[in-house]
This record gives structure tokens, C-alpha cells and sequence, in this order.
């Protein structure tokens, strides 16, 4: 939610700063913006994190042959593809190209979302249950990313509709960085976590 | 879109017309119709699609987790978040709430209105949590005629045990540090105020949620809620789980936005080393809240997953592992224990060194200790488990690495005691309540040492041993504390004066009825009484029925506190509170009691330490146009 704020700021201390300029106290706000961020991204991690450990304490480095590799991969490919195009979104905007920013973030939706149609076929043909040691850790894992997925598309698409309405520029983007940044961060717990832990190990 | 209409210093428009008190209410009312809205439509939809898949539609527990994860929204949106935030996502312009006396119902993003709403939430949670304590006693003080039976004792403890683990964990941060920490570092809020406004109406479905699980059957599993009983039980160890989720993330965007505020909002020349050492309390506190109570939060949800989804992270019949909930849980709830009292501590020295009139003694050294613990924190957890079965060589390093943060513990107590040294001490209530915080954490403190040894912990552990070492160190370190705050800044935050003689009173009553109620369960502890049952053996009843006595004065003890409160804020006997009433020189002192919108007239910059009392020469703070402090004791209204 951090992701939107940037205009109107957290609150006062960004306009407050304008309003006083004779001693201004504060560094400028995306400073602020940023940190608050890392700091979020920092946290949610450790979500990951303990998911993972409990990965290897239930079921060690076991793993059913059943699972998709090809689906997972096919999986991989697609959100690091997203991940690219979300870049691509910010670089856009960066140089005033509003076009070419709404062109890549659309992009960026439409393979978050073939993203969880294909967990969704994972998950429909999982030749095993959530009830046994793997399962439980492939269930659990997948959906943490998939909920946190789904929380990035839900910024993503808002930013969009912002930037269709004519909000951001070049000098004015901290949403689009911040909602492409969460969006990096989903992407990274998926190819560093979730996908060695479950697929891979 | 581009301007901020939250900022709290812009002229605002008188109301219309007089707030009524029945307008006071309507955003609350507004977030209760919007929550029910939510949690219709998401229980609604889960019934939808289970008929849908062939299933039974109604699954309590399912249904009741997807309708609050949908009302949980509607909540928040609907007391406040959807016009002061929400509206701005959508591009639509943001709506100012309201500026008068009906802001402390409403989401106000006013750093000092959303630490009285913790301190009021928290201090009404504390005396429900104080009344089951009550109630347990009541039932202890005989081992049969209770009154309670043993179901509903355990409901009765693990509600206690995490009504006072919340307070313990949101009244000193979430109140003082909302309210004091901007102030201290002479910024005029706090870093993302609409988040912070957010972490508080969090709370509120915290505890409803609390409460409502009573009418679910409860949940007997205490707060540690350990599976496999938490897996197994009423459907009220749902609710709870939910409430928690909830509470933890609220503690993480609080410690987040602690952080971000104390890094990067601090006034010109407020370097690190200048820092009060309060601000440096909550600093190290805000770190764990940020990381670590995502451990809480994963445990808790591991164990609904469970519940609700057919996982087994914990069965052990389909290869779960319970020790393995044990391992989450402490990994957060032991660093827990330092989010009480690292707060407290900082407040305790910050009082020490005000009322000592003494620059604060070792100030460096009492930083490195809450660095020190914060660091130390992450490695020690399992010495809640030595007798859990858990893998041998895991016993020695654990209890090397908590006996090590005895060392940071220790510096903070040399600070502590060094500036009392020779110290010309003002015996006013804050000082009392300070000074009682540093006797009790020591008796708290030493009997840890045979909790961390595994020797002796073999035979304490789980005893009420353990129960009187962790009050003493929460109610004896963390709440003393709490009051010693309360009466040093309750002048700043109301602009009264308490009455010093009800105050006094007060400290002596609680300090006699704690110490004596408490070391009483040391010697039951010793004598194997084990915690959590509703009964016990019949020799011990002499020794519990006089714990149970002194655990009622203890209560009463409160009501000279009540009576101060009520008498200062509602009676109106009270004479008005100078703006600086102690002579102290830190930066909340240099405003107006209380401080205006924006806290200070003119931006403060700092040159020097805030507590080098009778160094000649020294400054702490310069308000541009107003003066410096040490100079000024009435003249910034």
C-alpha cells in the first residue's frame, strides 16, 4: 500500500516541508518512501523465509516425482519475463514515454495473471494432497506467493489506471517504482524460495 | 492530488455546528457496517463455492476466516482509510477528518491523537486483563470450592496471558512512542502518519475478535497456543488466531514506521549520539517488531492452515512436527520479551536521568546495551524448550548465547545505577515508579539465570516458577515503567497536573502488592506447583491463599490511579500544567502543554546532549526565535 502514496505523501511532513521552506528538517519524502519500503520487503520476507524452513524440517529433501517441472519452469520463465517488462514500465515513464509505460505494465498484468492461472493447473493436478509432509509445504508456499502475487496485481492494476488518467511523469513516479519494486520482490521469493525449495531440491 | 490535505499545521475550518457526541461516533459506525458488509460477502462466497464443489456450504471455521479477511477491510476502509487514503488510489481527491474533539474516534493521522488512543485502548485492555487476573487468583486461593471449572479456567488463563501480552507489547510503543517519539527528535510528525493511524484501527478487531472467541468455545491453549491442542481445539483458537495475525501486523507497521521516523526525521544536529535514550529504546524495539514477529504470524497461520485446509504442518499421525511450531513461535515470542522491555528501560533511564538532575551516566555503553540485546535476541529462543525434546546439541549454545544478553542488560542497569550515583534525586511519582522498575527487573533478572541454566530449568520449568520470574519482568519491568511514563508525561499530555499525593500512594500500594504477590510464587514454583491448571496440591494452599491476598491489594491498589485519572480529567480539580513542570530539558519540555498541531513553533535544531544537567555552557536545543533550552521553563505557549 506503501506504493501509492507518494503525492500526497505518508502525511505532513512532505507538505509541511513546503510550507516552511526557511528550515527544512527532513530529508526529501522519497527518501522516506523508499525506506519505509525496503523495510516492508525486508519484513515480508521472513514469511518466506519461515516457509522454507519448514520445507526442510518436515519433509527434508524429499520430493514426489510427481511434481510439474515443465509447468514450474514454464512458470519461472513467465514471471521473469514480467519482471522485465515491469522495468521496462518504469524506464518508460522515466523518459515521459506514457504510451510505452501503459504498454508494459499491461504486459506485466496479463503474465501476472497467466502466472496464476498456471498455479491454479498446478494445483488442480497435484497428483498429491496438502496433507502430507511435501504437500503441505508445496500448498502452503505456492499460495503465500500466489496471495502475495495477487496483492501485487491488485497496486499494479491501480497504477495503470492512475497512469491512463494522466498521473506520473518523468519527474513524478514513485508510485509506478514502488508498485514495480513490491512486484520485483514477489518475483524474487518466487525464482530464490519457492521455486528451488518446491521444484528444484 | 499533488498537496497534502492531511498536513495537521494548514488552517482549518472552524466546524458548522458543535459536534454532537452521537457524530462522534458515525465512523466507527461506518467500519461496523462495512466489516458485517465484508464478512457476509466473503463467508457468502465461500458457502457458494463449496455448494458449488459438492461440499457441505457452511464450514465454520473456513467460512468465518474468509468472511474476517474480507471484513478486516471493510473495517478500515470504512472508519476512515477509504476518504483519508483509499480515495487518492483511485485518483479522487482525499478528505480531511475531523480536527475537534471527535478525532479520537475517527483515524486521525495526529501522531499525539493516535498515541492516547493506544494509551486509552491499552489501559482499558490492562484492567480487563488485571480482572482475569483477578479471577484467577480467586480460583488459586483454594484447591477446591473454585469457582471456575477446569475448562473455563483455561479459557480464563490464555485470555488473561494474551490480553497482557498485547498491552505489554502496544502500550508503552504504541502510546508513548507514538506521542513522544516525533516530539523527542523534533519532528513534527511521524513518517507515514496515515499508515500510523492504520496500525492503530487495526487493533480494535484484535480485541473484539478476542472476546467474540468466548462464544465460540473459546480457545484453552493459552497464549503460547502450541499444537497439537491448538489444532485440535474449539473453534474459538480460530478466532484467536486471527486476532494475532491481525495484532502482529499492526506491530509490524508500527515498527516499521518507528524506524523510518527515527532515521530520517530527526531535527538538525540530532546525531545518533544526541538521541534521548528513550528514542534509542524504541529504535532497537522497532527493528524486532519489524522482523521478527513475522515468525508469530507464520506459526499462527501454519496452525490455521491446518484447521482449515488440510495441511499438517503439525499432526504427527501425517508427518507433521509440533516441536517445529515450538521452534517458530519462541523464534519470535522470546525477541517479544525485549519489545516489552526494551521500551521500558529506555523510559526508565530517561526519567533516571531527569529526575537525578545528572547528565545520563555511561550513555554510549547503555546504547551498545540495546544494541547489544537486539542482536543477542535472534539466538537464544530455544531455552524455552529444554525440556521440549528438542535436539541435544542445542542445549549448551542456547544457553551460552542467553546468558550472554545478560552482559547488554547489564550496561543499561550500570547506566542506570551510575546516575543515581551521587545524583541529586527528586522523589516525584515518575522517579518512584523508575526507581521500583530498576529493583524489580534485578529480582527478575537473577531468577532468569536459572531458566537459561539447563540444570535448573529441568525442574522449573513449567512451574510457577517461571510464572513469577516473567511477571517480574513484565509487570515489574515493563509496567512500572509504563506508569512511570504515565505520571511523567501526563502533565505534557493533558495540560493538568495529577495529583503528586493519590500518585504516591499508588506506587507504594502496587510496589508492596507486587513484590509481595510475586515472591510468593517463586516459593510455590520451587515447591513444584505447576502453572496452567486450575487446581493444585493441598500443602500448598496456605502459600496460595496468601498469594491470592496480596494479588487483591495489588488490584486494589489501582484505584487510588483510577481515582487520580478520573479526578484530574473528569472532575476537574486540577490546577493547568506549566509547559515544563519538571525543569527538564529534552524537547517535548519546550512546547506547550499540551503541544500544538506540528508540536513546536518554530523548527528545533540541536546542539547538544539532552541530559548534561549542570554542565556549564551546555545546550540541548535551540528553538529559532524562541530561545534555548535550559533557559526556559514556561516561556513557549
Amino acid at each position: 500500500m506503501t506504493a501509492l502514496t507518494r503525492p500526497a505523501g505518508g502525511g505532513g511532513a512532505g507538505a509541511a516541508l513546503m510550507v516552511h521552506e526557511a528550515h527544512p528538517p527532513h530529508p526529501a519524502k522519497p527518501a522516506i518512501d523508499r525506506l519505509g519500503l525496503w523495510l516492508f520487503i525486508a519484513s515480508e520476507s521472513m514469511l518466506f523465509l519461515t516457509l522454507a524452513v519448514a520445507r526442510f524440517y518436515l519433509a527434508g529433501l524429499d520430493r514426489p516425482e510427481e511434481v510439474n517441472l515443465p509447468l514450474g519452469l514454464t512458470l519461472t520463465v513467465d514471471l521473469l519475463l514480467s519482471s522485465l517488462l515491469s522495468y521496462r514500465a518504469v524506464t518508460k515513464i522515466r523518459t515521459g514515454d506514457r504510451p510505452g509505460f501503459l504498454a508494459a505494465l499491461a504486459a506485466t498484468i496479463v503474465l501476472g495473471v497467466l502466472f496464476i492461472g498456471g498455479v491454479a493447473m498446478e494445483w488442480a493436478s497435484a497428483e498429491f494432497g496438502p496433507g502430507t509432509p511435501y504437500g503441505t509445504a508445496f500448498f502452503s508456499m505456492t499460495g503465500l506467493h500466489v496471495s502475495h502475487l495477487l496483492s501485487g496485481l491488485v497496486v499494479l492494476v491501480l497504477v495503470y489506471r492512475l497512469g491512463r488518467r494522466g498521473s506520473f511523469s518523468a519527474d513524478d513516479h514513485w508510485g509506478v517504482t514502488a508498485a514495480v519494486r513490491y512486484w520485483t520482490f514477489v518475483d524474487a521469493m518466487w525464482l530464490l524460495v519457492v521455486f528451488p525449495t518446491l521444484y528444484l531440491l | 492530488m499533488s498537496d497534502d490535505v492531511h498536513t495537521v499545521g494548514e488552517a482549518r475550518p472552524a466546524p458548522a455546528s458543535p459536534p454532537t457526541p452521537a457524530s462522534a461516533l458515525v465512523p466507527i459506525a461506518r467500519g461496523l457496517i462495512w466489516a458485517l458488509v465484508g464478512f457476509a460477502a466473503g463467508a457468502g462466497v465461500t458457502s457458494l463455492a463449496r455448494a458449488a464443489a459438492g461440499l457441505e456450504p457452511w464450514s465454520l471455521e473456513l467460512n468465518f476466516t474468509v468472511g474476517y479477511a474480507v471484513a478486516l477491510p471493510g473495517w478500515l476502509f470504512g472508519v476512515g482509510v477509504w476518504e483519508r487514503w483509499g480515495r487518492e488510489w483511485f485518483g479522487r481527491p482525499v478528505a480531511d477528518g475531523p480536527t475537534d474533539r471527535r478525532r479520537y474516534l475517527a483515524f486521525s493521522v495526529d501522531h499525539k491523537v493516535i498515541g492516547i488512543q493506544y494509551l486509552v485502548t491499552f489501559f482499558g485492555l490492562f484492567f480487563l486483563g488485571g480482572a482475569l487476573a483477578m479471577l484467577i487468583r480467586w480460583q488459586l486461593m483454594s484447591p477446591t470450592n473454585q469457582p471456575l471449572d477446569a475448562g473455563a479456567y483455561n479459557n480464563v488463563m490464555s485470555l488473561h496471558g494474551i490480553v497482557m501480552i498485547a498491552v505489554a507489547v502496544a502500550s508503552v510503543v504504541g502510546g508513548f512512542g507514538n506521542y513522544f517519539v516525533p516530539l523527542l527528535i523534533g519532528a513534527r510528525d511521524m513518517a507515514f502518519p496515515r499508515l500510523n493511524a492504520l496500525s492503530y484501527w487495526l487493533v480494535p478487531p484484535v480485541a473484539v475478535l478476542l472476546l467474540l472467541s468466548l462464544a465460540f468455545g473459546g480457545w484453552d491453549s493459552g497464549w503460547t497456543a502450541y499444537p497439537p491442542l491448538s489444532v485440535r481445539n474449539a473453534s474459538g483458537q480460530v478466532l484467536f488466531n486471527l486476532a494475532i495475525i491481525t495484532f502482529g501486523l499492526s506491530s509490524i507497521l508500527g515498527g516499521l514506521n518507528f524506524l523510518v521516523t527515527i532515521i530520517h526525521m530527526r531535527a538538525p544536529g540530532m546525531t545518533w549520539g544526541r538521541l534521548p535514550i528513550f528514542v534509542w529504546g524504541i529504535f532497537a524495539t522497532s527493528w524486532i517488531a519489524l522482523i521478527f514477529t513475522q515468525f508469530f504470524a507464520a506459526a499462527l497461520l501454519m496452525v490455521l492452515l491446518d484447521r482449515i485446509a488440510g495441511t499438517s504442518f503439525f499432526e504427527a499421525a501425517t508427518g507433521g512436527a509440533p516441536l517445529l511450531y515450538q521452534h517458530i513461535f519462541w523464534f519470535y515470542s522470546h525477541p517479544a520479551v525485549y519489545i516489552f522491555v526494551m521500551p521500558g528501560f529506555g523510559l526508565t533511564l530517561e526519567v533516571i536521568a531527569h529526575f537525578s538532575r545528572k547528565p545520563l551516566f555511561a550513555y554510549r555503553w547503555a546504547v551498545a546495551g540495546f544494541l547489544g540485546i537486539l542482536g543477542l535476541s535472534g539466538i537464544v529462543w530455544a531455552h524455552h524448550m529444554f525440556v521440549a525434546g528438542m535436539p541435544g546439541e542445542l542445549l549448551a549454545p542456547i544457553l551460552v548465547s542467553t546468558e550472554l544478553i545478560s552482559i547488554p542488560t547489564g550496561l543499561i542497569f550500570l547506566s542506570a545505577l551510575g546516575t543515581l550515583w551521587m545524583g541529586r534525586l527528586w522523589l516525584r511519582a515518575p522517579m518512584l515508579f523508575a526507581l521500583g522498575m530498576v529493583f524489580n527487573f534485578l529480582i527478575g533478572g537473577v531468577t532468569g539465570i536459572f531458566l537459561a541454566d539447563v540444570p535448573t530449568d529441568i525442574g522449573l520449568h513449567d512451574t510457577y516458577f517461571v510464572v513469577a520470574h516473567f511477571h517480574y519482568t513484565i509487570i515489574g519491568g515493563e509496567i512500572f515503567a509504563l506508569f512511570a511514563g504515565l505520571y511523567y508525561w501526563f502533565p505534557k499530555m493533558t495540560g493538568r497536573m495529577y495529583s503528586e499525593r493519590l500518585a504516591k500512594a499508588h506506587f507504594w500500594l502496587m510496589f508492596l502488592g507486587f513484590n509481595a504477590t510475586f515472591l510468593a510464587m517463586f516459593w510455590v514454583g520451587l515447591h513444584g506447583m505447576n502453572r496452567r491448571i486450575f487446581t493444585y496440591p493441598i500443602d500448598l494452599q496456605g502459600p496460595n491463599l496468601v498469594t491470592s491476598l496480596f494479588g487483591f491489594f495489588l488490584g486494589i491498589s489501582f484505584l487510588p490511579f483510577l481515582w487520580n485519572m478520573a479526578r484530574t480529567l473528569l472532575v476537574r480539580r486540577a490546577e493547568p500544567a506549566p509547559a515544563n513542570p519538571w525543569a527538564a530539558r529534552t524537547l517535548e519540555w519546550q512546547t506547550s502543554s499540551p503541544p500544538p498541531p506540528e508540536n513546536f513553533v518554530a523548527d528545533p535544531v540541536i546542539d547538544g546532549h539532552p541530559y548534561d544537567y549542570g554542565v556549564p555552557g551546555s545546550v540541548h536545543a535551540i528553538l529559532p526565535g524562541v530561545g534555548a533550552t535550559g533557559t526556559l521553563t514556561e516561556g513557549t505557549r
